[in-house]
């Protein structure tokens, strides 16, 4: 047992200093809501949006360049920690703005949804700094506990309590599993830091049973919140029964984080037995696209099929980690921000179709969608499309990068799988536009929404198609985060 | 006398316990939050355990923080009981299918 320091020596607050900004505020505003009367509620909401623009000042330029550890190593700043805490805040302040006027006209435009959502992006955030796997575990632990709250926090909806409960159980399971895995790698390594963890099992048999015992059941926990099949049973029903703008929290900004945690774990701490870790990724990955695919199309409501979607995505994202490249790393990080853009566009589709006690969640919502709003039908458009891989929108460019990482690791049978489960999946993408082109609407009502999320979503939509046209920029970006 | 593996076989079997409570069970929420606690606790013993023969503190401080998490866990779980119990008037685990697809 090594000597303990008896000089207490104060960490370097410098690079943790989004996430003190984000706690601070977020213990501010905590304070601040319950002396808000209800039609003052903007207040809040003006100032999570504050918490979110002072994060990202912070960590643009307070935050110093290069890797640095800190608090005593569990705590890492790297350009890939910097890069997705920066776009996390996008996401959930373009969350914030869409779900507003949904919130509204049921009432829900309370402070809990707003300050719910802080703490879980706070715990987004120590995710994916984690250099330890105690850091990595309490940033998944305030993640997942305020997501849960968030999908019941609908008190009257019986179906929001229903999958509430539903993801909670499962949840739990997931992280006890992942919890059970970290024992076992703490007593296989002696350590929870993931430096020592790595360099620990450098030099270790690849067949060692109680290593790859850690590693399955770490694997189980990480696969449980990302959605990979078979561990995906509480995604159709969560996506389906929460309300909209948790969903689309859900579907988006917390698909980061699980992305994060697979880096940091399995790719990071566990990357010197890789061998053992992309055979039950290509299983997983294979699974997800074939399933995820095949069930989209059965679907009639909107949130359930891209509930789908999203795990036949998740496949894709898993098909490049598994190559444990350089390239394919950062293809699976393409990959996951190209997703979390198209996947916000389209819930906000749904949530700006959705009007006072009215939900466009069907798909028979978007009906004739083309004569009532060409623009916003052209924006579906783009998105679905984006999402079945179509040229040049920016979903074609992550399917192609993820697919040639696994050609160049020698998987050309796991690349043309994803091509055919990719072919049947464009059926549902396709069906929601026939749907918006060629039939005749039934509902003759006008989007009523107000200037900035018509303004915003636009953006969104016409993002996907900048992007595509122009690949390169962030292509460029998730090469220089990503170093190893 | 009593090794490691011994042990490490305990929570083991608890941990499996606790998994086969969740899954087996079909009548009562209230037990499968007792069973996630059960896994919590399988895990905490690993931890301090592996602790103790390793001759290191990590893993204790470990423990602290799982039980504290444990502890907002419940609370959480219990809030949505609550909530689900008071839209449907009945806590089985039977009853959580009214969606499907």
């Amino acid at each position: 047992m090594s000597a303990v320091n008896p000089v207490f020596q104060t960490p370097d607050f410098a690079p943790a200093s989004a996430e003190i900004v984000v706690l601070a505020m977020a213990c501010v505003i905590l304070v601040a809501d319950l002396f808000i009367p209800d039609r003052r509620r903007w207040i809040t909401y003006g100032l999570c949006m504050a918490t979110l623009a002072l994060a990202a000042a912070a960590t643009a330029f307070w935050v110093p360049g290069g890797t640095i550890l800190t608090f005593s190593d569990t705590f890492v700043s790297d350009p890939l920690s910097r890069l997705l805490k920066l776009f996390t805040y996008a996401v959930v302040a373009t969350v914030f703005l869409y779900s507003r006027e949904y919130l509204r006209a049921r009432d829900l435009f309370k402070g809990e949804y707003y300050l719910l959502a802080i703490f879980a992006t706070l715990g987004i955030m120590v995710m994916i700094s984690a250099h330890s796997m105690l850091s990595l575990y309490l940033g998944l632990e305030l993640m997942s506990l305020s997501l849960y709250a968030m999908v019941a926090f609908s008190r009257d909806d019986p179906v929001a309590a229903e999958s509430a409960m539903k993801y909670f159980v499962l949840g739990a399971i997931a992280s006890g599993c992942f919890l059970f895995g970290t024992s076992m790698l703490y007593g296989v390594t002696g350590s929870l830091d993931l430096g020592e963890i790595a360099r620990a099992v450098t030099v270790m048999d690849e067949l060692n049973i109680h290593l790859l015992f850690a590693l399955s059941f770490i694997l189980v926990g990480v696969a449980f919140k990302f959605g990979a099949v078979p561990f995906h049973m509480w995604i159709p029903d969560v996506y389906h029964g929460a309300p909209t703008p948790v969903t689309l929290f859900i579907g988006s900004a917390a698909k980061v984080a699980s992305f994060a945690m697979l880096l940091r774990v399995i790719v990071e701490g566990l990357g010197a037995v890789q061998e053992s870790w992309s055979g039950m990724l290509v299983v997983l990955s294979v699974l997800s696209m074939g399933l995820g695919n095949v069930v989209a199309i059965a679907q009639t409501n909107l949130k359930r099929m891209l509930a789908y979607s999203t795990i036949s995505h998740v496949g894709f994202i898993l098909m490049g980690v598994l190559t444990g490249s350089r390239a394919g790393v950062e293809s699976a990080l393409f990959y996951t921000l190209a997703y979390v853009i198209m996947a916000t566009a389209a819930f906000g589709m749904i949530l700006l179709l959705s009007r006072q006690g009215f939900e466009a969640d069907e798909l028979e919502d978007f009906r004739g969608l083309s004569r009532r709003s060409p623009w916003f039908a052209g924006i579906m458009l783009v998105t679905m499309f984006s999402m079945a891989g179509v040229p040049p929108f920016l979903g074609f460019w992550a399917k192609l990068a993820v697919l040639w990482a696994a050609v160049d690791a020698g998987m050309t049978w796991l690349a043309v799988t994803g091509v055919i489960f990719s072919v049947i999946g464009a059926f549902y993408y396709l069906r929601v536009i026939k749907l918006m082109y060629f039939d005749e609407p039934e509902t003759a009502g006008d989007i009523v929404a107000g200037a900035e999320f018509r303004l915003l979503l636009s953006l969104n939509g016409l993002l996907i198609l900048v992007l595509g046209i122009f690949p390169q920029g962030l292509i460029a970006l998730c090469n220089q985060a990503i170093a190893f | 006398m009593i090794g490691l593996s011994h042990y490490l076989t305990l929570s083991g079997l608890l941990f499996a316990l606790a998994v086969a409570g969740i899954f087996l069970n079909r009548k009562n929420v209230i037990l499968l939050l007792m069973c996630i606690e059960l896994m919590l606790l399988a895990v905490n013993f690993n931890f301090v355990i592996l602790a103790r023969f390793l001759g290191d503190t990590a893993g204790q401080v470990f423990v602290f923080f799982i039980l504290t998490v444990a502890a907002a866990e419940s609370a959480i779980g219990l809030a949505i009981l609550v909530v689900l119990f008071r839209s449907r008037r009945s806590i089985s685990v039977r009853e959580l299918d009214s969606m499907k697809g």
